[in-house]
């Protein structure tokens, strides 16, 4: 899981250089650009996931 | 040297004085039994990415230290790189090794920290992003809210998670137990000298990387000061309706949010703007530091990522929001953009990789021992505080 949402990190900032390199206009640069975050995001939620401590840990 | 050289100079002397109120928050916001071991392990960060700073400004890309402005830069890039280097200090308190926070730092100051700085500042493709894809003058950042406070704040991060959380920090069915700061007059103090610091900061790096002429410090340094004193205010009047009344360490963490915030747009926003970004900073903290804590598990005791990720990260957006465009060039909101995705895509990867790797090397958390008795005993062989009696339930509690 931890991996997998470091991959999406780095998926998230491809999506949102690529935005800015192949599209023109500035609203698809934006549309893209942000979706590039919200795949961050979700890579986010899954590295933090992986390392939420376990409950009911003893020390 | 020139006049305009000479009032940079002075800025940039300024700038240890933000070193140092880190340094007294890291250490006002831990554990008394671990003080000692924070003051020297800040002083070390920062003289390890100095000298790996240096090194490799002049070994590797070959910059000269002979006065010119050019090596104006490389004097505040190397107490920026420290800076950025006593961020994670904070959230690795009373269970990070000395030896290995020495390590992170070369690494953070010899890795991290020169690339993304060298996108930013030194013509690198963040830099470029407005002549080369016409977005607005491309990323904006005069202070160093992304390439010192964000990098500094995401390398925290990482070393959060690999070091894992405080002994009994997360012991009872997985809520936090509160393990309050041990000092928070030095805390308090604390932030006057990161106030002039970041003053000098914000001056030099806007006068540095973005061409601001000398006499723009003066709205630079009022809009410095406004940002903090809004995120003060902010914190400040929230922990007083959440819990009854303010409190100390939160406030401190409002106001250095303040600070951080500002640094990307002191350059480029009226004070109005400078007050707004303060005030959303503020909120920010106060919400990321508990959120951060419970339920994300993050055992954050200076609060460092809320703070200097994620205003950093806020204040880098600001820029795009609230800068003036005299020139009427759009797409800024943009630039930032991607250097936010930047940010987190590829620089929290990076330092996180190096810090893991460097764990699998030379192991980063404190043997339980050192947890138990404190890292000034365990790491230095004595107290902070000798003349004072420990507090029986630091041991027994844990």
């Amino acid at each position: 899981m931890k991996v997998l949402g470091f991959l999406l990190l780095l998926a998230g900032w491809a999506i949102a250089f690529a935005a800015v390199v192949l599209l023109r206009t500035e609203i698809q640069r934006g549309v893209f650009a942000m979706a590039g975050i919200a795949v961050e995001a979700l890579g986010m939620i899954l590295v933090v996931r992986a390392h939420q401590p376990p409950k009911g840990q003893s020390e | 040297m020139t006049p305009a050289s000479v009032v940079c100079l002075f800025f940039v002397f300024l700038v240890p004085l933000a070193a140092a109120g880190l340094a007294l928050i890291n250490t006002g916001l831990g554990r008394s039994r671990s003080a000692a071991h924070a003051m020297l392990a800040s002083l070390l960060a920062m003289a390890v990415a100095a000298m790996v700073y240096a090194a490799e400004s002049l070994f590797v890309r070959g910059q000269p230290l002979d006065g010119s402005p050019a090596s104006l830069a490389v004097l505040l890039q190397m107490l920026g790189a420290g800076l950025a280097a006593l961020i994670p200090l904070s959230s690795g308190a009373d269970r990070w090794r000395l030896g290995a926070s020495c390590a992170s730092a070369a690494l953070l100051a010899g890795c991290t920290y020169p690339l993304f700085a060298h996108w930013v500042w030194g013509g690198g493709w963040l830099a470029q992003l407005g002549a080369n894809y016409g977005l607005g003058h491309g990323f904006l950042d005069a202070g160093g809210a992304s390439s010192i406070q964000v990098v500094g704040g995401l390398t925290a991060l990482s070393v959060t998670w690999i070091l894992g959380p405080r002994r009994g920090k997360y012991a009872t069915h997985g809520a936090p137990a509160a393990i309050p700061g041990h000092d928070a007059v030095i805390v308090v103090f604390a932030c006057f000298l990161t106030w002039l610091g970041w003053l000098g900061l914000n001056a030099a790096g806007a006068i540095l990387f973005t061409g601001a002429e000398a006499g723009r410090a003066v709205p630079i340094a009022v809009n410095t000061t406004l940002s903090a004193s809004a995120g003060l205010l902010a914190t400040a009047a929230i922990s007083r309706v959440r819990f009854g009344r303010p409190d100390a360490s939160l406030c401190a963490n409002g106001w250095v949010g303040g600070l951080v915030a500002s640094s990307a747009a002191c350059a480029f926003v009226t004070p109005a703007g400078a007050v707004a970004i303060g005030l959303a900073a503020g909120v920010l903290v106060t919400f990321t530091v508990a959120y951060i804590e419970w339920p994300l598990g993050i055992d954050d005791p200076g609060g460092a990522i809320s703070v200097h990720a994620a205003s950093g990260l806020w204040g880098v957006l600001a820029v795009g929001i609230f800068a003036r465009s005299a020139d009427g060039v759009s797409g800024q909101w943009l630039a930032q953009l991607v250097g936010i995705a930047t940010l987190i895509g590829l620089v929290l990867p990076l330092t996180y990789s190096l810090n893991w790797l460097l764990n699998r090397v030379y192991c980063q958390r404190v043997a339980p021992e050192g947890e138990r008795q404190g890292m000034d005993l365990y790491e230095l062989g004595a107290g902070a505080y000798p003349e004072f009696a420990t507090h029986n339930e630091e041991f027994t509690q844990l």
